[in-house]
């Protein structure tokens, strides 16, 4: 009996309809982002996103770009990704993005269709998470190039010279990367705070709190925080002169794939406990 | 196929939401046909549907649908459709979208879908409507979507949590309609519903629940037997009902009378229904009383429901 029990659990994995779960992942994932990517309810959002790239205009188009200034407004590009989209813009985006999810949906009294679908609870979560993905990055992926295009372009052919030929195009990368595994790290929160309580707002504050005191903290506890990740994924260290001193702490320096996986694990651990709990989700609106 | 693979089960259940009851202990068996689910507001009727598909969880017992059980959600939903009380919609879509999306999320091709929304969208008569925004709808269409969505990839079972709220008599009519032939056709339908005299036309059995307990089930003639000891209420059409009255009152389980609007009849109310029928066929062989028709007046849900439950939901 005991030879045969792997074999069996073997078999059952495979005779598990995985075509079906797939072409139903595929579906719901696209109807949540038709449904929710190009929304007025988003357009504050739209606003924390794109905000930099605003100020970056102004900057393009009223102060002068000389060659020196590139160095200094690569400093400024690096803070406000390290500053503003990790602490601020991604956290408070991916937000209203994941947290709309399950709990939007609780409060608008439509989440019981998805569940009398025949649908695994379980695909319903991962493809929502899906979805807000999409969004998410491509709401913050897409500013990032923005605010890229709007610090760079205005010193002409220097500028150019720096992103295809220097170290541009490096940290461009390494952006994107940060604001992709930023949504997917904040979004799995976010949607797992949707599933556990009715305001996840106060939810979300202790763990911007938590986020903002983690480099203090010993090794192991900055292991459950996203930020910490995101941060030695950083192409440079910003320095850490006036305000941003305060907002700064040397921690011991992680590889950027250490970091990068340390991250992808924490959002799979996260993703595995709101799969459980989805399961024992009950509808009961009158108390919503 | 076994007994119990084409009944709705409920094995010893019970649901509490934190200290309060839901429903306490309830054991049904639900075999096909037409079944209402019959009690006050708050008697547990939601929650009984809402266990039965999956949308709370019960504290204690067992429930299965023809063998299934919401856990395996691939396959359970393919039998069961629920059309929910909740009168609430994803924001933005057309009644087509609505249909549209949930279809294609049973993994069947597009088309398929496409021509499985059309289908609902006939069958339960809402027409160029379905192409318009939800929001815009009259509470009769947006009662008329939600049916349309739970039986779009026909069911074996369909669970009907108020179904006639909102709509005009006309469309009460079509959608009563709708359910006897679905009931014909072998399918479980479990209808919760406050205008009993409808709904009692087309159901097979009936269940009484009140407080979160289950006062009694089965055919509605059965559950009548059931309440022997409650007066029941017999029609007489005669031509002289104050005589047949008079001779009715000489015996003590005849406690009340009143006559037809038309003067042609009269209402007596018996609590023991075979001496009764014993004394009318004595008092029409004496020819006294010509008697041209006797019907049970309160054989009815609505009725059973008054009887064992009260107008003001306390079970009796």
């Amino acid at each position: 009996m005991m030879a045969t029990k792997p074999s069996s659990l073997a078999t059952r994995v495979k005779e598990q309809p995985w075509g079906l779960w797939w072409l139903q992942a595929r579906r719901l994932t696209r109807i949540e982002v038709r449904r929710n990517l190009l929304s007025w309810r988003a357009t504050w959002i739209y606003f924390l996103a794109f905000i930099p790239a605003l100020i970056i205009f102004i900057h393009a188009v009223f102060d002068s770009h000389a060659r020196l200034q590139m160095t200094d407004d690569s400093d400024v590009l690096a803070g406000i990704v390290q500053f503003y989209y990790i602490r601020l813009g991604i956290f408070f985006g991916c937000l209203g993005i994941y947290s709309r999810l399950i709990r939007g949906e609780m409060i608008e009294r439509s989440l019981h269709y998805y569940l009398l679908a025949p649908v695994r609870r379980e695909i319903l979560l991962l493809s929502k998470f899906a979805a807000g993905s999409i969004s998410a990055v491509a709401l913050f992926g897409t500013a990032i190039v923005l605010d890229f295009i709007l610090m760079y372009g205005p010193f002409g052919s220097v500028g150019y010279d720096y992103v295809f030929n220097g170290p541009g195009l490096g940290q461009l990368e390494a952006y994107l990367a940060i604001v992709t595994l930023g949504c997917l790290g904040y979004g799995a929160v976010f949607l797992l705070f949707s599933i556990l309580f009715r305001n996840p707002m106060p939810a979300a504050l202790l763990l911007l709190g938590w986020e903002a005191i983690n480099p203090v903290l010993p090794s192991l506890l900055q292991r459950i925080s996203v930020a910490s990740y995101l941060r030695h994924l950083m192409p440079f260290t910003v320095p850490g002169d006036g305000i941003f001193a305060l907002l700064t702490v040397e921690t011991e320096p992680v590889p950027g794939w250490a970091a990068a996986v340390g991250l992808l694990v924490l959002i799979a651990v996260v993703l595995s406990y709101s799969c459980y709990r989805i399961r024992r989700l009950e509808i009961r609106y009158t108390t919503e | 196929m076994s007994e119990m693979n084409d009944r709705i089960i409920f094995e010893d259940v019970s649901k509490f939401y934190g200290e309060v009851l839901g429903v306490n202990r309830v054991s049904l068996s639900i075999p096909p046909g037409i079944t209402t689910l019959v009690g006050p507001n708050g008697s547990g009727k939601t929650t009984l549907m809402n266990l039965m598909t999956g949308l709370v969880q019960p504290s204690s017992g067992k429930i299965s649908v023809l063998g299934f059980t919401p856990d395996n959600a691939d396959e359970f939903f393919r039998v069961v459709g629920y059309c929910t009380q909740f009168d609430s919609f994803p924001r933005g879509l057309t009644g087509w979208d609505f249909l549209f999306d949930g279809l294609t999320l049973y993994g069947m091709s597009e088309p398929e879908a496409f021509r499985l929304a059309g289908e609902a969208i006939e069958r339960v008569r809402l027409g160029d409507a379905a192409g318009r925004k939800i929001a815009g709808y009259s509470k009769g269409m947006r009662q008329k979507i939600r049916l349309a969505q739970a039986i779009a990839h026909h069911p074996r079972v369909l669970v009907l949590d108020e179904p006639l709220n909102g709509l005009d008599p006309m469309a009460r009519a079509e959608s009563l309609a709708l359910f006897e032939e679905l009931g014909r056709q072998g399918m479980h339908l479990v209808i919760s519903s406050h205008i009993l005299d409808e709904v009692d036309r087309i159901s097979d059995r009936v269940v009484l629940i009140t407080g979160g307990y289950l006062v009694a089930e089965g055919n509605i003639h059965q559950v009548r037997q059931e309440v022997r000891d409650k007066p029941m209420q017999v029609l007489i059409r005669c031509d002289n009902p104050e005589l047949l009255a008079s001779k009715m009152f000489a015996v003590n389980h005849c406690v009340e009378a009143r006559l037809h609007g038309d003067g042609r009849g009269i209402f007596l109310r018996t609590r023991d229904l075979d001496q009764f029928y014993t004394l009318l066929n004595g008092i029409a062989a004496e020819g006294l009383v010509r008697i041209e028709a006797v019907a049970p007046a309160d054989d009815d849900t609505s009725a059973i429901y008054n009887y064992l439950i009260g107008s003001d939901g306390s079970a009796s």
